[in-house]
């Protein structure tokens, strides 16, 4: 604004000065700059903590590690293992391991669960696979060993009897482990220090997070544990909780929104949903102990069907509980997404003469489906992360048997991180940080699917 | 509903008071709507014009705590009685609301969706109610090529004309229409006006509108709404009246209240 400009005369004109009016617009500015400062700092302090975060997991997850195998090789053959052919493998098996012949025959090609597997008649055990007729009847212990070395041979491939020797036999071994950051910066020193300490083995790289890792189950050392079992307990126990938590929740909400008169009850549930949705998930861990575990153990056991080999302690349990922490979440969302369908929408639909279910199914939840499902990926991220309620609800630590069903004992992702973390071998905190990259990978697949659902079912008003 | 009406009026209002909650927002309203005509209501903001029109095709159930006292006649039966179903009220009686509010799915479906929840599968059928649906909202022209796209996607004007469309593909007896125009431009108002004048060849219409030169130019009767105001102890409690009620050109030219007259020439309201 120019000096000569007369300015209107009121009365805020008469009692801010022009002068004054400039050093106010200057402060209000700044206020507004430090804003959005703070703002801005916020973002980076997220960002950075979580790159932190991923650093550090990476970080273990790869790195240079010594492998020392259990029998030389070169003590087996006199040319490299995978040069040999099948029956040359299968003789260094006889040799070398005639007692693990039936255990290699039950991993790979059994059709039986492992408790029946030395008492079922061979046509049971090896159904669909290549056995002589004449064995049908007997029983994996009847047979010798050349028996069952001619039946693996004649199942499997050389690369797979390869693979067997290696696992069976050579059982290389990690000796040693060094993290990503070292590897990488400070490779000679490392080298030295492997010469030096472990002259007659291998220095390699080893990214710990593996197509064998996430197939295989766990084990005892670190360098064949997989992550099979924990991570088809958490499939399994992801899918009871979706089968149950999410109809139920979306049902309670649309009864909340759609049905229920807006009373003093009403409004005492819906305070108290919001409220449990606070508690701390341990104490959903006790609720589903005490109800699903025990009081209705013989449901959850599957006794009731006649299964007689577990306790409450199964699959079923363990899903119902994570159902019921999530319920609260669920509902709460639901109700938001169905209470942001434009009330004009319901009022068109009734005014054509279509019922109060037909307005529901018709117009209301085919629009509110983007929000519920915002809520469904929150709320099942946060599900599949969830440990402590299932250490309460009895998760096995420590499983190798893969869950079938329903029924079966069981371990999720997150208690086998939890487990490896406490091993004091440094080998595990790199099974373990592997571990954490596939969960993460799990939860980023998941979230991807039901953003790229949310975004095609949604719709503009 | 047995039809055992051979009175004139499609609707008829005897003594009605509207309730929300503890709150009485109308009061004593008796009125017959003629059939096959249009009938305007006006007055000004909050003297419960609109609350008498959703209470003709019980959309004020849809509210919390909303009831009514009195009757309203359609076929010689009480709307409110207790046989009889709302849904089925408001097949009969349509409604086309202030802000055109299509559905968020395809042209064909939104005049389709009416039929559809009252059962009809047939594809054949269905195509000729959506095609004469279309004709008789005076929208077939400008669609016929697009039936697929989006309802949303048209114009303001289209839209309310497709929510009219939507309305008498059920086949109503009485369209309600809550101030059908007043988000509109002037053409796409006299779009609608135009097309009133050809649904009231079939249809009985009740149109609630602020604008008076709307209701001097689409209606034949006018019925003219006003507030009451009474202290309470030192609360004062609001409601709204109906102060005159008779034809179009008589109500605007030789009103018989003070209170219509100032009202319409622009003195108040």
């Amino acid at each position: 604004m120019s000096a000569q400009e007369q300015p209107i005369t009121g009365i805020l004109n008469r009692e801010v000065s022009e002068d004054q009016y400039r050093r106010n617009l200057r402060a209000r500015q700044r206020r507004g700059t430090v804003a959005r400062g703070f703002f801005f700092g916020a973002n980076v302090f997220a960002l950075l903590a979580l790159l932190a975060l991923l650093l550090h997991i990476v970080n273990q997850a790869f790195g240079l590690v010594v492998i020392r195998n259990t029998v030389d090789p070169s003590t087996l053959a006199a040319s490299p293992l995978e040069a040999l052919s099948e029956p040359e493998l299968v003789d260094i098996i006889v040799r070398e391991a005639p007692n693990r012949v039936r255990v290699m025959i039950r991993d790979s090609l059994s059709q039986v669960p492992d408790t029946d597997f030395t008492t079922a008649p061979l046509d049971a055990v090896l159904a669909g696979k290549i056995y002589p007729p004449e064995l049908a009847e007997v029983t994996i212990n009847d047979t010798t060993v050349e028996q069952q070395a001619a039946i693996l041979s004649d199942n499997l491939g050389q690369g797979d009897i390869h693979d067997l020797v290696i696992s069976s036999i050579v059982r290389p071994l990690v000796v040693r482990s060094w993290n990503l950051l070292p590897s990488l910066t400070d490779r000679a020193a490392i080298e030295a220090e492997a010469a030096a300490q472990y002259p007659d083995d291998s220095l390699q790289f080893r990214a710990w997070v593996s197509w064998d890792f996430i197939t295989s189950s766990v084990s005892s050392s670190a360098t064949t544990a997989g992550l099979r079992t924990a991570l088809l307990g958490t499939f399994y126990i992801m899918a009871v909780t979706a089968v149950f938590g999410l109809p139920i929740a979306i049902g309670a909400a649309i009864y909340l929104e759609e049905y229920a008169s807006d009373n003093w009850i009403e409004r005492i549930i819906e305070t108290n949903i919001r409220n449990l949705a606070a508690i701390p998930s341990v104490i959903y861990g006790m609720l589903g102990l005490a109800v699903f575990v025990r009081a209705l153990g013989a449901v959850t056991s599957g006794a009731f069907l006649g299964i007689t080999d577990t306790n409450g302690r199964t699959v079923l349990s363990a899903g119902l509980t994570l159902a019921l922490l999530i319920m609260p979440v669920l509902i709460v969302n639901a109700q938001e997404a169905i209470r942001a369908v434009p009330r004009a929408i319901r009022e068109a639909s009734y005014g054509l003469g279509a019922t109060r279910w037909q307005t529901v199914s018709r117009q209301v939840l085919p629009a509110a489906i983007p929000g519920i499902l915002t809520g469904v990926i929150l709320s099942l991220s946060r599900a599949i992360g969830e440990t402590a309620p299932l250490l309460v609800v009895g998760a096995s630590t420590f499983i190798g048997i893969d869950p079938s069903g329903f029924f079966s004992k069981f371990t999720v992702v997150p208690i086998q991180i939890y487990q490896w973390t406490s091993r004091p071998e440094q080998e595990f905190k790199n099974v373990a940080a592997a571990a954490i990259i596939v969960l993460l990978t799990v939860m980023i697949l998941m979230n991807l699917v039901a953003i790229i659902s949310r975004n095609r079912l949604s719709v503009r008003y | 509903m047995s039809y055992n009406g051979n009175s004139s009026y499609a609707i008829e209002a005897r003594a009605l008071d509207v309730y929300y909650g503890d709150y009485r927002a109308v009061h004593n309203i008796s009125m017959g709507i003629t059939r096959r005509k249009v009938t305007a209501f006006i007055g000004p903001s909050g003297c419960g014009k609109s609350t008498v029109l959703r209470a003709f095709n019980r959309m004020n159930d849809l509210v919390e705590g909303a009831r009514v006292a009195g009757e309203i006649l359609y076929r010689g039966q009480n709307l409110y009685g207790d046989d009889v179903d709302p849904v089925e009220v408001r097949r009969r009686i349509g409604m086309v609301f202030q802000k055109a509010n299509p559905f968020p799915k395809s042209i064909y479906d939104n005049v389709a969706y009416g039929p559809r929840v009252l059962g009809m599968r047939n594809k054949k059928v269905l195509d000729e109610i959506v095609e004469n649906s279309l004709k008789g909202a005076a929208l077939w022209d400008e669609v016929k090529n697009d039936l697929k796209k989006s309802g949303l996607a048209l114009s303001g004007g289209q839209q309310q004309r497709l929510c009219i469309a939507r309305t008498i593909a059920v086949e109503p007896e009485v369209i309600l229409m809550d101030e059908p125009c007043s988000a509109l431009d002037p053409i796409a108002t006299q779009r609608i006006e135009e097309l009133m004048q050809d649904l009231v060849k079939t249809y009985t219409i009740i149109i609630v509108t602020h604008n008076m030169q709307q209701a001097l130019r689409v209606s034949d009767y006018t019925a003219f709404y006003n507030i009451r105001k009474q202290d309470v102890g030192n609360k004062e409690i609001r409601w709204g009246e109906l102060v005159e009620f008779g034809p179009t050109k008589q109500l605007f030219s030789d009103p018989e209240q003070q209170e219509t007259a100032d009202y319409i020439s622009g003195r108040f309201g």
